[in-house]
């Protein structure tokens, strides 16, 4: 194409035409300076335009800081004069104290079972926003895994030198006070968040809380005893494992109950006497398999993001 | 027990798509689970045409109890026309961007990680078909959480340091949209009580009638839209395309720029209509912010891309022009400007997943290299891409036959019924064509103009091959039959408000 263009065409000393073929080509944007493509030409012209953007940087950061410094302190003030019109908190005659809250409040123990509105609430009336945020954390996680579990492209091989001998210098660490105290308060902590998933129904809390203990007692044992103690009952596989068959759990429930619910049919699941432990539900189940979700994520991250495995 | 199964296909179709990214990390192998994901979306795409069918044959639209508890104490999806047409295009995009692009998955993405990969293209799709089925804002809301995160998941797949940066960029930005429709959403529910989009719109009816918490209300409007509009990379917020669509993986280009900035639109419309009606959003002058943002869109996404050397960059830059379009469409305020708007959605989903997984093609063919300059020939390197690169810039240049032509013609027909915003429109049409034009035509000449060198013909892979095929004709069919499409787009649209 070039070729032929210069043989055939009059114009081929002109400037202009020349930098229309380079443009066709490809070879060039448009916007860049104005004169022929003669290399030494280009070159020199092409760090003069580097050097002014380099001069001029300074003052856009300058101007980049003045304006989200202005747009934060606008908002900021607008979003005062807007809590200032709010209706006060907790009023009785608030537009949010409607049919919605009073229905939660008043038949929430006779339609879900649950002592405890807000897990009636999270895990039945609205099951489906909570098993959108149980696979938020899930595909959290995912993402961490494709983001820092080790492979060709995020460890070399210094890097793994420098953490093995890190763990060397670990192991001559004794650390006693921490592993004293921790063999006495990690037990106490996995039994305190078993206790508050299992009675997420009754009492507050429920799975995402009692996870997010349990999920802190693992990190804890793990830095009081090493990463190779928690591996010998925790490894990826069982992670896997768990996280996936308990949102397995969750889908497969939760689809059962909403497709009876939605099509009018009867649902086996007994709601049983409110108050007992074995009552509610699906919320305990559902809990159980939550409060597991959270605990194996938070272990996850803190595993993933220190050692770049689980 | 009568069971409409018809009407239980909105549920079945998220939940099969979820359910199918929470079993993948069983399943090791990369080439397996590509197999899980593509029959997934073919059964959801087959559900979904049955359900268009039913509701256009009908032509009503209705909403599903999720559970127990009817809205507003549940939860609730809804499905008309509008939304089976989004489902099917999304499925069909989708599934032929990937099997499209799969040998430049299973290249680029290491292969202990492809499961991975695979479990995040679920996840995401399945997030798409809940905003475009969700009548709950809250669930909208979760969604966008699980969308945010999938889309910077898969720009960060190829695991390289450049896309490392680029899915930064990619997160922040999409962070501070959904901060801003979070914010919305709670004052939202604060001033009307509601979350359920028909019950808000009765308080919001009952606020403007009382005259109340007038502040509070234009905040929220704006906050919402202002979100929404950045997530969906409205032309000053768009700096985060060009970097993470050069680094990631063609069809995560392609299902990026082609389907999930259209989701945030798709839910934009559904709130317009069904949460605050478009009689409020006018009378707000909300159309008229963003008509000024999408003209400036439409010119200064074209003008950014003439600057660019580099293929994908300027696709990137070509994407922000096009939802300049779609943004302005929406601007003009009236029904038929929401018509046009969707169907270019339509069109670019169609017409731009094709570019980017065709230029993997010829990126490919010319030594890895993605300058334009480095290109010459490589059309003749890949037959089937560069046709269906040609066929794709000609759609987006907007010449007669193809779809890009057909919501032009539209765009340029709803301006007539916004007399203030006809001249405006009429002329942004014509600068953005002839930019447009200035710098696709460079590039398919330059992809077809004989290189120096011999041409040695690439070995034809059966499913880009197919993949393109179809896109092909799906840009055609778009382009000849648009007359369907727009009256069910009408009935669609018509069934929200």
């Amino acid at each position: 194409m070039n070729n032929t263009s210069q043989n055939t065409n009059p114009k081929e000393n002109n400037c202009t035409w020349k930098r229309f073929v380079a443009w066709v080509n490809g070879e060039e944007a448009l916007t860049l300076p104005k004169h022929c493509i003669s290399e030494k030409v280009e070159k020199s012209e092409k760090s003069k335009v580097r050097k002014n953007w380099e001069e001029t940087a300074e003052l856009r950061q300058k101007i980049y800081r003045i304006l989200s410094i202005v747009i934060c302190l606008s908002i900021i003030v607008m979003l005062l004069i807007t809590v200032k019109e709010l209706p006060p908190f907790g009023s009785s005659t608030n537009p949010a104290s409607n049919e919605v809250v009073e229905r939660y409040i008043e038949s929430g123990l006779e339609e879900t079972g649950a002592v405890n509105i807000v897990a009636g609430m999270i895990l039945d009336y609205r099951a489906f926003d909570t098993f959108g945020e149980s696979a938020v954390l899930f595909l959290a996680v995912m993402c961490v895994v494709i983001l820092m579990r080790r492979d060709s492209n995020n460890i070399s091989a210094e890097e793994d030198q420098e953490i093995a001998e890190d763990e060397e210098f670990e192991k001559e660490d004794s650390n006693i006070i921490l592993k004293q105290i921790a063999a006495f308060i990690v037990p106490l902590i996995f039994l305190f968040g078993i206790y508050v998933i299992l009675n997420g129904h009754l009492s507050p809390g429920g799975g995402f809380s009692g996870g997010a203990i349990v999920g802190a007692g693992l990190i804890l044992y793990s830095i009081a005893f090493g990463h190779e103690k928690v591996r010998t009952f925790f490894t990826f596989r069982t992670f896997t494992k768990i996280s996936v068959s308990c949102l397995l759990t969750y889908c497969a429930a939760k689809g059962y109950s909403f497709f009876t619910g939605a099509n009018h049919l009867h649902s086996i699941i007994p709601k049983g006497t409110p108050g007992n432990i074995l009552s509610s539900g699906l919320i305990l189940p559902l809990n159980i398999c939550v409060g597991m979700i959270v605990a194996c994520t938070m272990y996850g991250f803190y595993a993933l993001f220190t050692k770049g495995d689980i | 027990m009568h069971v409409n199964f018809i009407h239980n296909i909105p549920f079945f179709s998220i939940f099969l798509a979820m359910f199918s990214g929470i079993i993948t990390p069983f399943i090791k192998n990369g080439k397996y689970a590509q197999r899980v994901n593509s029959a997934m979306i073919l059964i959801v795409g087959i559900m979904s045409a049955i359900l268009f069918l039913n509701v256009t044959a009908t032509g009503e639209s209705f909403t599903f109890m999720m559970g127990h508890f009817p809205a507003p104490w549940g939860n609730e999806l809804r499905a008309g026309p509008f939304e089976a047409l989004m489902a099917i295009t999304f499925s069909v995009v989708i599934w032929l961007t990937l099997a499209g692009g799969r040998t430049f998955i299973f290249e680029d993405v290491l292969s202990e990680k492809q499961n991975l990969f695979f479990i995040v293209v679920n996840l995401l799709f399945a997030s798409m078909l809940a905003l475009i089925y969700t009548n709950d804002v809250f669930t909208g809301y979760v969604f966008i959480e699980i969308n945010t995160i999938a889309s910077c998941a898969l720009v960060m797949s190829k695991g390289k340091g450049e896309s490392i940066v680029a899915t930064i960029h990619y997160l922040i930005i999409s962070l501070l949209g959904s901060g801003l429709f979070l914010m919305g959403l709670s004052l939202l529910y604060d001033i009307t009580g509601h979350l359920l989009m028909p019950s808000i719109q009765q308080s919001i009816f009952k606020l403007m009638q009382t005259g109340e918490y007038q502040l509070p209300f234009m905040v929220v409007v704006g906050f919402i839209v202002l979100g929404l509009s950045i997530k969906s990379a409205l032309f000053p917020f768009h700096s985060m395309l060009p970097g993470a669509y050069q680094a990631a993986t063609p069809s995560v280009s392609g299902i990026l720029s082609g389907l999930v900035l259209k989701s945030y639109i798709i839910l934009l419309i559904k709130i317009f209509y069904c949460v605050f009606s478009i009689d409020i959003i006018h009378s707000l002058k909300v159309t008229n912010v963003l008509f000024i943002f999408g003209v400036c869109g439409m010119v200064m996404g074209s003008v950014y891309a003439l600057r660019e050397v580099k293929i994908k960059r300027m696709l990137a830059y070509s994407s922000v022009a096009q939802i300049g379009y779609i943004f302005m469409g929406l601007g003009l305020g009236t029904h038929v400007g929401v018509i046009a708007a969707c169907f270019h959605i339509l069109a670019h989903a169609v017409t731009k997943a094709m570019l980017f997984v065709c230029t993997g093609g010829l990126v490919d063919v010319s030594d890895k290299k993605d300058q334009i300059r480095n290109m010459r020939g490589a059309a003749h390197k890949n037959l089937i891409a560069g046709i269906a690169f040609t066929v794709g810039a000609l759609s987006m240049v907007g010449v007669p036959l193809f779809a890009g032509f057909v919501s032009k013609i539209y765009f340029a027909t709803a301006s007539l019924y916004s007399p203030g915003k006809m001249a405006a429109t009429l002329i942004t049409l014509a600068i953005s064509m002839i930019l447009n034009a200035m710098y696709f035509i460079p590039s398919v000449i330059a992809i077809w103009s004989l290189p120096t060198e011999k041409i040695e013909r690439a070995p034809v892979e059966p499913w880009f091959a197919f993949s393109m095929i179809c896109f092909i004709v799906l840009n055609f069919a778009l382009g000849i039959f648009y007359k369907p499409v727009i009256r069910i787009l009408e009935l669609g649209i018509g069934l929200l408000s």
